[in-house]
C-alpha cells in the first residue's frame, strides 16, 4: 500500500460526514429502496431494475448447473461404445417423439401425449378417490379419539406397504387392468393424506373450539368455519405428499399391467432397447411429477386464501 | 345490596389425574350484582381461570352451581361473552370478520344484514381499532388483536362478561392503554365483568371489588375487599391517592404475607 493511499484513507475518515451525503452514482437508488417502501412505492425504473435483477438471479443459476450437467453427461457417455446414450443422440434418436407428440398409429403405438394423458388419467381417478375418503378419514379419525385408537395403528402398518404389493390382490379383485392401477394409486395416496389431515385436526388450538362453543356454532357451522380452514394447511401437505407418491406408483404398475400408459411406454421402449426414448420418457415423467406438485400447491394456496 | 345479578354457590372443582383427584376448587362462593366490576386475583395455580372457565361453561363443575339472572349455567353460550388470555382470533378472518362471525351467529335472526354489519362496526369502534377492519390477527400488535377479542365479546351483548386475564401477555405501557379503555367502555355499557388478573395494580384501578384466592390445590375466595373509589378513575390521580395505596397494601399482604407461594 502506498503512502498516497494511506493518506486518501485518512482525508475520507475526517470528512466522513460529507461523502456520506455526496450522491452515488449506481447504489443510491437500491439504497433508497427500503426508505421508500414506506412513503410509497419506488418509482417504476427501480422497480424493473429490482425485478429484472431478481429473475436473472433466479434463472441464471439453474440454467448454469442444466449446462454443467449435460456436457458431463456428453463427456462421459462420448464414448461410441458406452451404454448410455449422450444428450446429443438422445436429441437425434427422439427428434420425432418431441416435435409430434400427438400421433396415433393405433394400439399402443401413439405420440408420448397419449401415453402421459393416460397416465394422468388413472392418476386423476385414483388420487380423486384417495382425496375424498383420506379427508374423510383424517377427519374421522381426528375428530374421535376413539376413532384414533382404533384405526392409527392399522393405518400405520398399512402405509408401509410397498404401492406394487398391492397390484396382484387389486388384479384378483378387480379382474381388470384398469381398475387395479387406480387402485393400486389410490391405495399410495390416501395414508399421507390420512395422516396428516388427522394431525391438522388435533392441532386446532383449543381456543378456537372454545370461541366456537361461546358463540355456539352448530356442528356444521363448526366444520366449515373453524375446523376446514384451521386444517388446510395440513391437508394440503398431505395431499403434495399423496400427489407426488401416485405419481411414482403409476409408472411402476404401468410396467406390469400393459396398455397405453407412460409407464408401458418406457417397458416397451426398454425391451426394443431403445434407450434414447426411455431417458426422453423419464425428463417428461420428471416434468409432469413437477408440475403436479406446483398444481395442488397452487389449488393449496387459493383455498387457504378463500376459506372462510 | 341490590338484586344479586350472577351468584355462584358452593361450587366444588376436582380433575381425575394419573396420580389421583386433583382438588381445584372448594367451596366457591359468590354473588355479583348488575354493572359491577369484579377482579379474581390470586398466585398461579390458584384455579381462577377454572373457576372462570366454569361460569364461562366451558367446565363442569363437580359439584355446586352457577345462577345468572336467576338461571342455571350448564354450558357456554354468548350471554356469558369471554375474552381469552391469547385472543383466539381466528387467523384467517379479518378483524371485522372475526367479530362479524359472533355477531351474524348471536343476531342473525334478530337483525338485518345491514344493521349487523354497523353492530360491528361501532363496537371495533367502542375498542378504537375502526381502522384496522380489513387487518388479519397477524399483520396486528397483541395489544390491538385483544382490543378486536374485546369488541368480539362485546358485540355479543353479553349479560356477563368474562376476562381472562387479558392483558397478561403484553407490555406495560399498552396494558395501561388498554386497562383505560376498559374502564371506558364499562362506563358507558354498564357491563358487569369479571377479570382475572396476577397484577395488583390492575385490580385495584378497574374493580369495584377484588376477590383475593387462596392458593391451590383446593382453593378457595380467601377474601373480598371493596375498592370504594369513585368513578372515572385516572391512573395519575390515584398514584398517591391514600384509599388507593390503602386497597393496593391490602391485596400485596394478602398475596406476598398471608397467602405466599411456597414452590416459586
Amino acid at each position: 500500500m502506498s503512502r498516497i493511499d494511506i493518506m486518501k484513507a485518512r482525508a475520507s475518515d475526517a470528512s466522513g460526514t460529507a461523502e456520506a451525503s455526496k450522491p452515488r452514482p449506481t447504489p443510491a437508488p437500491v439504497a433508497a429502496l427500503p426508505l421508500s417502501l414506506t412513503n410509497g412505492s419506488p418509482p417504476p425504473i427501480v422497480r424493473f431494475v429490482e425485478a429484472t435483477k431478481r429473475f436473472f438471479s433466479t434463472v441464471i443459476p439453474p440454467i448454469v448447473a442444466l449446462i454443467l450437467l449435460g456436457l458431463i453427461w456428453q463427456i462421459s457417455c462420448a464414448n461410441p461404445g458406452s451404454s448410455l446414450p449422450p444428450p446429443t443422440k438422445v436429441l437425434h434418436d427422439t427428434m420425432e417423439l418431441i416435435t409430434d407428440p400427438f400421433f396415433d398409429h393405433g394400439g399402443v403405438d401413439k405420440g408420448l401425449f397419449w401415453h402421459l394423458a393416460a397416465s394422468l388419467k388413472r392418476v386423476a381417478m385414483g388420487f380423486g378417490l384417495a382425496a375424498i375418503a383420506g379427508i374423510a378419514l383424517g377427519t374421522l379419525i381426528g375428530q374421535s379419539s376413539a376413532a384414533y385408537r382404533g384405526l392409527d395403528p392399522i393405518f400405520q402398518v398399512l402405509r408401509t406397504v410397498p404401492p406394487l404389493a398391492w397390484l396382484p390382490i387389486s388384479l384378483a379383485a378387480f379382474h381388470s387392468a384398469d381398475p387395479s392401477a387406480i387402485f393400486v394409486i389410490f391405495i399410495t395416496a390416501i395414508w399421507p393424506i390420512i395422516l396428516n389431515t388427522a394431525v391438522g385436526i388435533r392441532q386446532i388450538p383449543d381456543d378456537y373450539r372454545n370461541v366456537a362453543r361461546v358463540i355456539r356454532l352448530s356442528p356444521v357451522e363448526y366444520f366449515f368455519k373453524i375446523m376446514l380452514p384451521a386444517t388446510v394447511p395440513y391437508m394440503f401437505t398431505g395431499l403434495r405428499i399423496g400427489v407426488g407418491l401416485s405419481w411414482l406408483a403409476i409408472v411402476a404398475a404401468e410396467m406390469l399391467i400393459g396398455g397405453v400408459g407412460i409407464g408401458f411406454f418406457i417397458w416397451d421402449a426398454w425391451n426394443s432397447s431403445l434407450m434414447s426414448e426411455i431417458i426422453l420418457a423419464l425428463i417428461y415423467v420428471g416434468i409432469v411429477g413437477f408440475l403436479l406438485d406446483r398444481v395442488i400447491a397452487l389449488i393449496g394456496f387459493i383455498v387457504a386464501k378463500r376459506a372462510v | 345490596m341490590t338484586n344479586t345479578y350472577l351468584s355462584i354457590e358452593d361450587i366444588n372443582m376436582s380433575f381425575k389425574t394419573a396420580k389421583g383427584t386433583f382438588v381445584a376448587l372448594t367451596d366457591v362462593s359468590l354473588k355479583i350484582d348488575q354493572g359491577e366490576f369484579v377482579t379474581i386475583i390470586g398466585h398461579s395455580g390458584c384455579g381462577k381461570s377454572t373457576l372462570l372457565n366454569i361460569v364461562a361453561g366451558l367446565l363442569k363443575a363437580s359439584s355446586g352451581v352457577v345462577l345468572l339472572d336467576n338461571q342455571a349455567v350448564d354450558e357456554p353460550g354468548p350471554d356469558r361473552a369471554v375474552v381469552f388470555q391469547n385472543h383466539s382470533l381466528l387467523p384467517w378472518l379479518t378483524a371485522y370478520e372475526n367479530v362479524r362471525l359472533a355477531v351474524d351467529k348471536v343476531f342473525g335472526g334478530k337483525k338485518s344484514a345491514k344493521e349487523r354489519d354497523e353492530w360491528v362496526k361501532h363496537n371495533l369502534t367502542l375498542v378504537h381499532m375502526e381502522h384496522a377492519l380489513s387487518k388479519r390477527p397477524a399483520e396486528l400488535s397483541g395489544g390491538m388483536r385483544q382490543r378486536v377479542g374485546i369488541a368480539r365479546a362485546l358485540a355479543m351483548q353479553p349479560k356477563l362478561l368474562l376476562m381472562d386475564e387479558p392483558f397478561g401477555a403484553l407490555d406495560a405501557l399498552t396494558r395501561a392503554y388498554l386497562q383505560d379503555t376498559v374502564m371506558e367502555i364499562q362506563s358507558r355499557t354498564q357491563s358487569t365483568v369479571i377479570m382475572i388478573t396476577h397484577d395488583v395494580d390492575e385490580a385495584v384501578l378497574l374493580s369495584d371489588r377484588i376477590v383475593m384466592m387462596t392458593n391451590g390445590p383446593a382453593a378457595t375466595i380467601g377474601e373480598v375487599l371493596t375498592v370504594p373509589l369513585a368513578r372515572p378513575r385516572e391512573r395519575l390521580a390515584l398514584a398517591s391517592d391514600p384509599t388507593y395505596v390503602h386497597c393496593r397494601e391490602q391485596v400485596l399482604r394478602f398475596l406476598y404475607e398471608r397467602h405466599r407461594r411456597t414452590a416459586a
